[in-house]
């Protein structure tokens, strides 16, 4: 379900070269009944007042982040011959989504420092520093929170999935999967050449729940005895219907 | 055709959830059990949070428990005196249950402890019931001497007997009391009805004739879980009514079809199925408990929360 295509045109700062101009097939995820995951078209052009400048190709990266969260990693043991929680360690913010799409292989579009700087790859989008000293291996429960998303479809490195014609149009689609969580997605597309930042760009697509799932969802939390209550009043009367239409089966 | 529920935050199919519903719902009016011991498991392995699916659970057993105990009343065969004790009991084991359930989320451990009780009191329920019902099956095909009566021990000399008509018994409503209290415990912390603990206690520990035993079980559950279902719903906010509406439309048909059924059985056939059952989920349980995860870490909101 492809909207209007709409255009974002950048601001023209003058100092730069090379800056993007994009557009998005929504700028709005809404999660309906039926909401089955949603596949986001992204893409747009190079803008540029001179030729385009010799030396290593212009690369794409393109970055959606969803709203961060604090987790709990738990370890298994075996202990007593059943598999238990032992260890555990807090991860003070991971993103509840995270895409990367890039125009090359990762390593080739974006030097590390630059990651460092502006934090594009999926492992510097996780923010652990309390891990107790009782853990040793800390670095592993990290990677355990990338390993389970990315088997969730949460988290995604697209390595060479934006498409780049002529070092001026790109596009790429990234599918987010149905157990989003609402808010902010912030959207960033990084111009590089070099492994060297030498533009970005920044958006936000807006995830929300609509209609009836936006009203049992405020309601739930807004009024919880109220939805409580009409939670059983369902299911009293679902009962009681389901017992009369078969009494008066059995009756003809 | 896929949709999406609203307090999960996950996306299913519609027809799974109805096809689930229905085949829960009909053992639960066989059996008198509120299917949840059975439920709770398959909602895991669907992809529902743990939370929502003990929470919502609990909501769907009262629809289907409902529809279960209005065929039961039509028949006469609800103890309605006896229900009531049990039900006190359960609604104060329901509030222990629930305090000991968040207790247990901020260790981290509760979905093991919940799943070493399924193993436990499966476990020997499944086997005390096995046993008795080939026992009982053995007997009546040889033309053997009357039954003996159930014991006339400990239970008899206890204090504030109290006479249940429908059952035809005379005792003490300790024990009654006793068995609500630990069925509301487990109806709490395990998103069950309890009804696979309460049949066979209400059988082998009270002594109540099987006729009546089902459909005050169902009595009593439809209040202990819809109990569990307002606690859930003011502190956790993990009761889903959309899922809970797609389980519970497959669930009250399922529960009519099942009670017919179940008129048609003899008691110890019922009995025997459902002791394999019971059997078939622990053994099941205790399979996944013993065999490396394939997984071995795994996430959850921070701070116990």
């Amino acid at each position: 379900m492809l909207r209007l295509l709409t255009l974002f045109l950048a601001l023209a700062l003058p100092v730069k070269a090379e800056e993007v101009v994009l557009g998005m097939s929504q700028t709005e995820v809404a999660i309906t009944a039926n909401f089955d995951g949603s596949e986001i078209l992204i893409f747009g052009a190079v803008k540029r007042e001179e030729a385009i400048p010799e030396g290593d190709p212009l690369q794409v990266t393109v970055a959606i982040q969803g709203p961060s969260e604090p987790l709990t990693v738990r370890r298994k043991e075996k202990r007593f011959g059943i598999w238990v929680n032992t260890e555990s360690v807090e991860v003070d913010a991971a993103p509840s989504f995270y895409a990367v799409a890039t125009s090359a292989p990762f390593d080739q579009v974006l030097s590390s420092t630059e990651d460092l700087r502006y934090k594009i790859s999926i492992p510097s989008a996780i923010r652990s520093v309390g891990a107790p000293m009782t853990v040793a291996d800390s670095q592993s429960f990290t990677e355990a929170v990338i390993r389970v998303r990315k088997a969730n479809g949460l988290f995604q490195l697209l390595e060479g999935d934006v498409e780049f014609s002529q070092e001026t149009l790109f596009k790429t689609s990234i599918a987010m999967p149905a157990n989003l969580t609402e808010g902010e997605y912030r959207t960033r597309i990084y111009l590089t050449r070099s492994g060297e930042v030498v533009s970005e760009y920044e958006t936000f697509i807006d995830v929300r729940k609509v209609g009836l799932e936006r009203w049992l969802y405020t309601l739930s939390r807004q009024q919880p005895l109220m939805y409580g209550l009409l939670s059983l009043a369902i299911a009293i009367f679902s009962g009681w219907a389901a017992s009369a239409i078969f009494t008066a089966l059995r009756r003809n | 055709m896929q949709i999406y529920l609203p307090i999960a935050e996950v996306s299913v199919n519609a027809f799974l959830l109805l096809g689930l519903g229905g085949i829960v719902g009909i053992l639960s009016g066989m059996f008198g059990v509120g299917g949840g011991f059975l439920m709770t498991p398959l909602l895991f392995f669907i992809g529902i949070p743990p939370a929502v699916a003990v929470a919502t659970e609990a909501n769907q057993i009262v629809a289907s428990s409902f529809s279960g105990v209005l065929a039961h009343v039509k028949r006469k065969s609800v103890d309605f005196r006896m229900g009531t004790v049990l039900l006190i009991g359960g609604l104060v084991g329901a509030a222990l249950g629930v305090f000991v359930f968040n207790y247990l989320k901020s260790l981290g451990q509760v979905d093991l402890l919940v799943k070493l009780c399924y193993v436990l009191f499966l476990g020997i329920i499944g086997a005390l019931m096995f046993v008795e019902s080939l026992n009982a099956i053995r007997k009546s095909k040889k033309p053997s001497k009357a039954p003996k009566r159930k014991q006339r021990g400990w239970i008899h000399a206890l204090p504030f007997k109290m006479r249940f008509r429908t059952s035809g018994l005379y005792i003490s409503v300790i024990p009654p009391l006793i068995v609500g209290v630990a069925v509301g415990i487990l109806a709490a912390i395990m998103g069950v009805g309890g009804g696979f603990i309460m049949v066979p206690a209400m059988i082998y520990l009270l002594g109540m004739p099987t006729k009546v035993v089902v459909g005050t079980s169902l009595f009593q559950i439809i209040f202990v879980t819809a109990f569990t279902t307002l606690l859930h719903a003011t502190t956790n906010f993990t009761v889903d009514m959309v899922l809970a509406v797609l389980l519970l439309v497959g669930g009250v048909f399922g529960a009519q079809v099942g009670s017919r059924i179940g008129t048609k059985l003899k008691a110890e056939q019922l009995r025997i199925l459902l002791a394999m059952m019971v059997l078939a989920v622990c053994g099941k349980l205790a399979f996944d408990l013993l065999v490396m995860p394939s997984e071995l870490y795994s996430l959850g909101a921070a701070g116990g929360h």
